[in-house]
């Protein structure tokens, strides 16, 4: 890597993103005082899905670097989402 | 004297790494979710007995801390040690912050007689039941990670000052950072599911 040319974050990126991931978090804190039933978990499983994409993208500089890393990101959650699937394709059929 | 160094493999090296914890927690996401969809009533209720302040405070304190590690690698790349040297301190600082918080929320729990195993929590239902065991075990591996952690950025600090990391070599810094931030991207999950619960 020492020989490639690597990208620098700048401070204000990670400070807007900071912004980012507070206010997301203030929104998740208010749902829950408004009752939207079975939406309250899927807003908040939303929420931290943002949450957790904008912390890969630019704090794990997923953005910057090459592409496999976020091939291998995607791979991973692929076969993490099969496995849920699968687990509730079996609870739900007993 | 020429020392062979592989920056990228390192790289890879600890993002697999990561992935065997991301699937060690999503594991228990799912054991989280199974029983929670089989004892819906009983999640809720116990899940109002957690502090949202607390939650919501440690929250933010992991965020702030994954940002000063981020900024920490910008400081090196810049070639400001200095400046990493103190990024990297008051991660620390959060890092401690933050456990106190979890020192003082389960001791709390403990008060009230609400810990693994204990009297009281065993007559409750067998919702009530597996809601804190599965509360009690996500959040104290996750602490557990905040400590290792903290050692890891603990041994980079000392290599900084060491000159062992310095501008043309911060993949170290950099494995340490991706680390830190997996911690806090299992936290943005379990605040939602655990403290969340309406």
């Amino acid at each position: 890597m020492s020989e490639e040319k690597h990208h620098i974050t700048p401070y204000r990126t990670h400070i807007a993103v900071l912004l980012a991931l507070i206010f997301l978090t203030v929104i998740t804190v208010a749902i829950t005082w408004t009752d939207l039933g079975v939406w309250n978990t899927t807003a908040a499983m939303l929420i931290a899905g943002v949450k957790a994409t904008l912390v890969l993208v630019y704090f794990m500089h997923l953005k910057f670097d090459q592409k496999i890393y976020t091939y291998m990101v995607l791979l991973v959650l692929a076969v993490f989402a099969a496995v849920i699937v699968l687990t509730f394709f079996d609870y739900l059929n007993r | 004297m020429h020392l062979h160094r592989d920056d990228t493999a390192s790289k890879i090296g600890m993002w697999l790494f990561i992935f065997t914890e991301i699937l060690l927690f999503g594991g228990l996401f799912i054991v989280y979710a199974v029983y929670r969809y089989e004892n819906q009533a009983a999640f809720h209720l116990a899940g109002e007995e957690l502090n949202v302040i607390m939650g919501t405070i440690n929250t933010v304190v992991l965020l702030v801390s994954s940002m000063t590690i981020a900024m920490a690698i910008t400081a090196m790349q810049r070639g400001n040690k200095k400046m990493a040297i103190a990024l990297l301190y008051i991660t620390l600082l959060l890092a401690l912050i933050f456990m106190v918080n979890k020192y003082f929320e389960w001791g709390a729990k403990f008060e009230h007689g609400i810990f693994p195993n204990s009297e009281y929590l065993l007559s409750l239902s067998r919702g009530d039941i597996l809601f804190f065991g599965l509360y009690f075990t996500m959040t104290g591996l996750h602490a557990f990670h905040i400590v290792v952690g903290a050692v890891f950025i603990g041994f980079v600090i000392y290599y900084i000052k060491k000159d062992r990391l310095h501008k043309e070599n911060w993949q170290l810094l950099e494995n340490a950072g991706l680390y830190w931030h997996l911690v806090d991207l299992i936290w943005i999950f379990l605040f939602p599911l655990f403290y969340l619960i309406h």
